[in-house]
């Protein structure tokens, strides 16, 4: 019996790829992507009275989005995401070129930025929170340094909000950065050097330049989580100034509008799909190329 | 680089270094102060741990991770694996559409996985609970265990396995005695990674949870949405000690199967 479904496969070498890819592309079929059809059909239904949804269709949730108060949650959560990404551009290349060049710290070095990236978001969150609070860190060691006298408004802050969400994506920028100025090549470094090029040239015209499919991909994966956040200007801004991700959860738990949730949702994901396609297309044309 | 330049480089790394690490180890070092509002030291005291132990919502909570992390690590890491198998060893139609479809599961805002399962359930009628938790944990999972998995698979030598089969071992001996073996690596770091996602995972699991299985994260950010007390930093430390434990072992792993 074995050796017979053996040589079936065997003589079917797309069968035995299909027969083991099927159970995980169907759960994630399944889990993932028939949900999102879900999610789908929700935000053209019509609200329904006690937080579900009524027979007929309808577009009016997207046309919400055109109103002044959530084209101004639209615009302040691309913002947050945009200067979230630079900042953590700033702070992560640096953090990225050191470790690719270090030789004996490298391993650890690494593993320092793999711990906080795996290390629960939730607890990171709570210690901006110990930090920036009235009588938290940062405030203690003002007021014992004679600083200030009372305590500083750091927390639910706009300021605190971005500061946390740096504090939380940065990894996801640093490992891409890494992974691909780990692979530069020293020697291209010295021909530069041996044809007279100093220090900031070096930089623009060498490794500037290699590093930037990491770079793209570290934006990315840095841009999208930071649009879809709602757990830092939750706990950290007092949701006081909301992004899309607090209006979803919001209308998925409080407000019980789930058409208008999801319609919100789907915006979202559209927007996540035009920078994945994007960087794809962009990746295999490079591919192509080189 | 100029060795000033490099040296400017290394401060401003160190001080990111800094921003990465100092929150948190601060947090667990006040985990033992003995005061409750203050920010000063005040002196050694393990009340906040023992408090923990007293708290029904915690100990439950934990136990309900546990288990659901357990759970939802084995399933993950067998179809993750399975689909890392595929990928790397077989064609087959639709390949890439495939791939690209773990990738999106990957990047996906975890708040859109969150509602739209939660949408789905609701859907067809499947009430919320610990096995909605347990499943959503599984879908978000299997990616990084077929990344993972598929990293070691890359540096792996098929020649043993050719060997095996030359010396009269039929694929299905020579996938358990020789590609199993060597895999494990990869396979122990992903559900190590799957296990650590699932125990540490508040935002999908927020939606999906019904009444009554409220997971330790849930139970925490109800804490400190509720008020600041010192037991939060205790609590915090046990999750950060138990993930980072986890981390060192996955990465140990990983690295043992790069050589």
């Amino acid at each position: 019996m074995r050796r017979r479904l053996l040589r079936w496969f065997a003589r079917r070498p797309a069968a035995s790829g299909g027969a083991l890819a099927a159970p995980g592309l169907l759960w994630v079929a399944a889990f993932f992507l028939a949900p999102i059809a879900v999610m789908l059909g929700y935000s053209v239904r019509e609200r329904g009275l006690y937080g579900g949804v009524a027979p007929g269709l309808t577009l009016e949730h997207y046309g919400r989005f055109l109103e002044p108060l959530y084209l101004e949650v639209l615009g302040r959560t691309v913002l947050w995401a945009l200067v979230t990404t630079a900042a953590c551009l700033l702070l992560g290349y640096p953090v990225a070129y050191v470790i690719a060049r270090a030789k004996r710290w490298r391993q650890i070095l690494l593993f320092l930025v793999i711990l906080p990236f795996w290390t629960s978001f939730l607890v990171r969150m709570f210690a901006m929170i110990f930090l920036l609070r009235d009588t938290g860190l940062v405030n203690t060691l003002l007021q014992r340094l004679g600083l200030t006298t009372d305590p500083i408004q750091l927390l639910y802050t706009p300021g605190a909000v971005l500061i946390g969400m740096v504090y939380g994506f940065l990894p996801l920028m640093v490992l891409p950065i890494y992974a691909s100025l780990e692979k530069l090549d020293d020697s291209l470094l010295e021909a530069a050097e041996v044809l007279g090029a100093n220090g900031p040239t070096r930089f623009a015209r060498v490794v500037w330049p290699l590093s930037l499919p990491g770079v793209v991909a570290g934006c990315l994966l840095t841009f999208i989580p930071a649009l879809g956040s709602f757990v830092p200007s939750d706990l950290l801004g007092g949701a006081k100034q909301v992004m899309i991700g607090n209006l979803i959860q919001n209308q998925f738990t409080a407000a019980r509008n789930w058409p208008f949730g999801s319609a919100a949702a789907f915006a979202m994901m559209a927007l996540v799909l035009v920078a994945v396609v994007g960087y794809l297309r962009r990746r295999d044309a490079r591919e192509v190329v080189g | 680089m100029t060795r000033r330049f490099s040296r400017w480089l290394v401060a401003s790394a160190a001080l990111v270094y800094l921003f990465l690490h100092a929150p948190v180890l601060a947090l667990m070092v006040f985990s033992f102060n003995d005061s409750k509002f203050s920010a000063s030291w005040m002196g050694f005291t393990l009340e906040w741990y023992r408090r923990l132990v007293e708290r029904d919502d915690i100990l439950l909570g934990l136990g309900r991770s546990l288990a659901i992390g357990l759970g939802a690590t084995v399933v993950a890491t067998g179809l993750g694996t399975l689909l890392a198998l595929a990928f790397h060893r077989h064609r087959f139609p639709g390949k890439r559409a495939a791939e690209s479809l773990l990738y999106l599961a990957i990047v996906t805002p975890e708040i859109i996985m969150g509602i739209s399962l939660l949408a789905a359930f609701v859907a067809v009628g499947f009430s919320l609970g610990t096995l909605t938790v347990a499943i959503a944990h599984v879908t978000f999972s299997i990616s990084f265990v077929a990344v993972v998995v598929g990293a070691r698979l890359r540096g792996m030598d098929r020649n043993l396995e050719e060997a095996a089969m030359m010396l009269g071992a039929d694929e299905w001996e020579a996938f358990w005695k020789v590609t199993v073996p060597s895999l494990m690596p990869g396979i122990v770091a992903g559900a190590l990674l799957a296990f650590t996602m699932s125990f540490d995972d508040y935002v999908i699991t927020s939606f999906v949870a019904g009444p009554g299985s409220s997971t330790l994260p849930l139970v925490v950010y109800g804490m400190v949405r509720r008020n600041i007390e010192p037991s939060i930093n205790a609590i915090s430390t046990l999750i950060v000690v138990i993930t980072s434990l986890l981390i060192y072992l996955a990465d140990r792993s990983m690295r043992r199967s790069a050589r």
